[in-house]
C-alpha cells in the first residue's frame, strides 16, 4: 500500500541524508520525498511516499522516529488530506496540435509556462490522480520532459 | 579558552580521566592541551580500532562511558569496526575526531574522509562542530545520547581550526531535545496485561538480554524469576544477566545455546522477552520460533519490538523499572509440572563434551572457572573460543562476559580487556580468544606492556578460523576452503609465547592437558603486565549444541551422532 508521512525534522545539514540512509540502509523503497522549511525557520517538513506492507510502514515510523533530530513523523493513511504533486512537463507541439494541447490544459486547470516554435511546456498541480490523467492525455503528442516534485500533504481542517 | 582546552574540561565535567587513541596531523592542537593536563590518563594505542574497542570494553566493565580519540582521514576510519560492534550492543561510548580545517572540508584534503558520512550508520549520533561555540553544548549533548534510552556510541567530529579557535568555556547543565524523549516507565495498561497473561502461563520462559546489563536489571530480574518461579534463558549478550548456577536458569538459547533452553522455548505458552531483540541466531527459522507461545517484549528500543517475531503485548520502558513494577503484581507461583519437564531435558542432554587425554578447549575453560573461581571478568574474541567460554565458563554477575555480539567482531577481545582493565584494575581480566582473531589485534601487546596492563589471553589455538572450519565440515563436505592459519597441520603459526615474549610481555605454551592447571596459576601469579597462553588444542573440535542455519531451534544437533 502506499503510504504519505509527513516528518517534521530539525532543520540542520545532514538530516536529509540521516533519512535517505535510514530508508536505504533498511531496504525501503521511497517513492517520492520532497523537502522545505515550514512556518518556523528552525523546521524542515519532509514528505515521503512509501510503499509496504503495515509491518514495514509501522518500521518505517519507528526508525524515523528514533532519530534524534526528528520532531514528529505522521503517517496520514487514515486522516482526511490535502495532497499535491506539481509537474512541469514539456510536450512536442507544432502550430497545428497546439490549440488542442491549449484546450485539455485549461480543462485541467493546468497553466502553459512556455511556448516555443515545436514545444509548449505546462505547469499542473494536483493530487497524483490528477496529474497523471493530464500525463496520459500528453503521451500521444509525445513527451519531451517530465520534472516533478514529489507529493506534499496537509491535513484538511483546523488540526 | 581554546576549542581543544574546552574539549577536556567538557570531558571532566562528565568525570571522565582517561582517553584512549593515536593522535595524528589535525588534532595536534588537542594533544597539546592533553600534554599540559595532569588529570587525564592518555592510553597510546597501537591501532584506532583497538582505541574503540578498549573505550567499549571499559564502557562494559565499568557501566559508564568511555572516550577514544584520533584524528582524520584514517585515523576516524580505523575507529569503524569498534563503533559498529558498539552500535549493534547498544553500548554507550563517545569517538572524538579531527577534521581539516573547516575552509578545506569538502576539498579532497589531505587526510580528510567524510567522518559523519561514513559513521552515520554505525553511530546513534554524530555531530560536524562548525563553531567553536557549540563545541561545550555539543559534548554534553552527545553523552546524554551516549548514555541515555537505549544508549550507543556518538562521534563529534571536530575540525583543526575550531580546536584552535577560542571562546568563553560554560558546559549547560541541561540537555533538551525536542525530537528526542525516551519513554521509560512502561504503560500501566500494558503491564496490567502483562502480569494478567504471566499468571495464567503454565509454561513461562523468561528470555533475557543485554538490555537487562545496560539497564543494571539484574536484581530485578532474579526477584521476578524467584517469584513466579520463571525459567530464565539469557541470549549471549544477557550472559551474567541472570545467574547462571541458578536452578531456574537455562543458559544461553539459540544457535549455541542449550538443548533445554531450546526445547523450554519451543514447548512454552509464554515468552516474557526482556531487553532482547530475536537476533537471528536466537529464533533460527523465524515462523517456527515459540511456536505456541504469546509473546511479551519489554524493550526501550520501539524499533525492536514486533521488527522479527510479532510481540502480542509490547511494553516500551526500561526493564529495571518495569521488572520491578510486573515482580510486584505476579502471584507466587511453583509450576511443578513445567520444571520437571524441564529437569527432564536437562538430563536427557546437558552441556557436554568429550572426557579424554586430548587436550580439548573446553576443559581449559572448566579449568580457567576454577582457578578463578568464577571471579574473572572474561572478555573474547568471536568463533569457536567464543561460544565455547559461554558455555564452560559460569557467569553470575553481570558485566562479567564481554563480547561483540551483535556485529561479531574478530579482535574485540584483547583490547576490551584492556580497556576493563583499566576501569576495573582489581579485577582478573582474562580474554578466551581463537589463533585467527588474537592476530587481528595482536599488536596491542605493546600497548598493554608500556602501559603495565595486567591481562591474560587464552589463545585456544587449533589452527584453523574454527567456526568457518566447523561449517565447512558440516555443512560443505569438508572442503577446507581458506581457513588452515599454519604452513601445515603440523606447523602452526605463530609461535605466540616467543611473540609475547619479543613485546616483553610473558609467553606459555600449554600442549598437554595435565599442564593446564599449572600453567594457569603461573598465569594468574603474573601481575606486571598481559600474558598470552597458546593452548595447542584438538584442531577438530566443534561447538555443540549446533543449530543449522535456517532450521527451528528444537532441531538441534547434540553432537556429531
Amino acid at each position: 500500500m502506499k503510504h504519505t508521512i509527513s516528518v517534521q525534522v530539525e532543520n540542520k545539514f545532514g538530516v536529509l541524508a540521516r533519512i535517505s540512509g535510514l530508508f536505504s540502509a533498511r531496504g525501503y523503497n521511497i517513492n517520492s520525498l520532497a523537502v522545505g522549511e515550514t512556518e518556523d525557520p528552525e523546521i524542515s517538513r519532509i514528505t515521503i511516499v512509501v510503499h509496504g506492507d503495515e509491518s514495514v510502514l509501522e518500521q518505517v515510523t519507528k526508525q524515523l522516529n528514533k532519530l534524534p533530530d526528528v520532531i514528529k513523523v505522521k503517517d496520514f493513511l487514515n486522516s482526511d488530506i490535502i495532497k499535491r504533486d506539481l509537474i512541469l512537463i514539456k510536450v512536442s507541439a507544432n502550430k497545428k496540435v497546439r490549440p488542442e494541447i491549449i484546450e485539455i490544459a485549461t480543462i485541467f486547470r493546468a497553466k502553459i509556462v512556455d511556448v516555443a516554435k515545436e514545444s509548449i511546456t505546462i505547469e499542473v498541480t494536483g493530487d497524483e490522480d490528477k496529474v497523471s490523467a493530464f500525463m496520459d492525455l500528453m503521451r500521444p503528442y509525445k513527451i519531451k520532459e517530465i520534472v516533478r516534485t514529489g507529493v506534499i500533504a496537509i491535513e484538511r481542517g483546523g488540526k | 579558552m581554546n576549542g581543544a582546552k574546552i574539549i577536556l574540561e567538557s570531558l571532566k565535567k562528565e568525570k571522565i580521566n582517561k582517553l584512549f587513541g593515536i593522535c595524528g596531523g589535525s588534532v595536534i592542537p588537542l594533544f597539546d592541551e592533553i600534554y599540559k593536563d595532569d588529570d587525564i590518563e592518555f592510553i597510546l594505542t597501537r591501532h584506532e580500532q583497538a582505541a574503540a574497542h578498549m573505550t567499549d570494553g571499559y564502557s562494559r566493565a565499568t557501566g559508564e562511558v568511555g572516550v577514544c580519540v584520533a584524528t582524520s582521514g584514517p585515523g576516524a576510519t580505523n575507529l569503524v569496526t569498534g563503533l559498529a560492534t558498539a552500535y549493534m550492543d547498544s553500548i554507550p561510548m563517545i569517538a572524538i575526531t579531527g577534521q581539516v580545517a573547516t575552509h578545506l572540508v569538502g576539498n579532497d584534503a589531505f587526510q580528510e574522509a567524510d567522518t559523519t558520512g561514513i559513521t552515520r550508520p554505525v553511530t546513534k549520533h554524530n555531530y560536524l562542530v562548525t563553531d567553536v561555540k557549540d563545541l561545550a553544548s555539543t559534548i554534553k549533548e552527545a553523552f546524554y545520547l551516549a548514555r541515555s534510552g537505549r544508549p550507543g556510541p556518538v562521534l563529534i567530529d571536530i575540525p583543526v581550526d575550531i580546536q584552535k579557535g577560542s571562546c568563553k568555556f560554560t558546559y549547560p547543565e541541561k540537555v533538551n531535545i525536542r525530537g528526542y524523549k525516551p519513554k521509560t516507565s512502561g504503560h500501566t495498561k500494558q503491564i496490567k496485561a502483562a502480569v494478567k497473561l504471566i499468571n495464567a502461563s503454565k509454561k513461562p520462559v523468561v528470555y533475557a538480554g543485554g538490555g537487562v546489563i545496560i539497564s543494571k536489571a539484574s536484581k530485578e530480574l532474579r526477584a521476578f524469576a524467584a517469584k513466579g518461579k520463571l525459567p530464565v534463558t539469557t541470549t549471549l549478550m544477557g550472559t551474567g544477566s541472570y545467574p547462571a548456577d541458578s536452578e531456574l536458569s537455562l543458559s544461553m538459547l539459540g544457535m549455541h545455546g542449550t538443548y533445554f533452553a531450546n526445547h523450554a522455548i519451543q514447548n512454552s505458552d509464554l515468552i516474557v522477552a526482556i531487553g532482547a531483540r530475536f537476533d537471528d541466531r536466537v529464533t533460527g527459522r523465524v515462523k517456527d520460533f515459540a511456536r505456541g507461545a504469546k509473546i511479551i517484549h519489554i524493550d526501550i528500543d520501539p524499533t525492536s519490538i514486533s521488527k522479527i517475531v510479532n510481540a502480542d503485548l509490547p511494553i516500551v520502558g526500561d526493564c529495571k523499572i518495569i521488572l520491578k513494577k510486573l515482580t510486584k503484581d505476579i502471584e507466587t507461583k511453583k509450576r511443578s509440572g513445567w520444571h520437571k519437564q524441564i529437569s527432564k531435558w536437562k538430563k536427557e542432554h546437558p552441556i557436554s563434551y568429550k572426557k579424554d587425554k586430548k587436550l580439548r578447549p573446553q576443559y581449559i575453560i572448566e579449568q580457567l572457572y576454577e582457578a578463578t573461581s568464577g571471579k574473572a571478568i572474561i572478555t573474547t574474541e568471536v568463533g569457536q573460543h567464543q561460544m565455547w567460554a559461554e558455555q564452560f565458563y559460569k557467569y553470575n554477575e553481570p558485566g562479567t562476559f564481554l563480547t561483540s555480539g551483535g556485529l561479531g567482531t574478530m579482535g574485540y577481545g584483547f583490547p576490551a580487556a584492556m580497556g576493563a582493565k583499566m576501569g576495573k584494575p582489581k579485577k582478573t581480566i582474562i580474554n578466551i580468544a581463537g589463533d585467527g582473531s588474537f592476530q587481528m589485534n595482536i599488536q596491542e601487546l605493546a600497548t598493554c606492556v608500556i602501559n603495565d596492563i595486567n591481562v591474560v589471553n587464552v589463545v585456544l589455538n587449533n589452527n584453523y578460523l574454527g567456526m568457518v572450519r566447523q561449517w565447512q565440515e558440516l555443512f560443505y563436505d569438508r572442503r577446507y576452503s581458506q581457513v588452515c592459519l599454519g604452513k601445515s597441520h603440523k606447523e602452526r603459526v605463530p609461535d605466540f609465547a616467543k611473540v609475547a615474549e619479543a613485546y616483553g610481555a610473558k609467553g606459555i605454551t600449554v600442549c598437554k592437558k595435565e599442564e593446564v592447571m599449572p600453567a594457569i596459576k603461573e598465569a594468574l601469579k603474573y601481575k606486571t603486565g598481559p600474558v598470552v597462553m597458546d593452548f595447542i588444542i584438538e584442531e577438530e573440535e566443534n561447538v555443540y549444541p549446533m543449530v543449522p542455519a535456517g532450521a527451528a531451534i528444537d532441531e538441534i544437533l547434540v553432537d556429531m551422532a
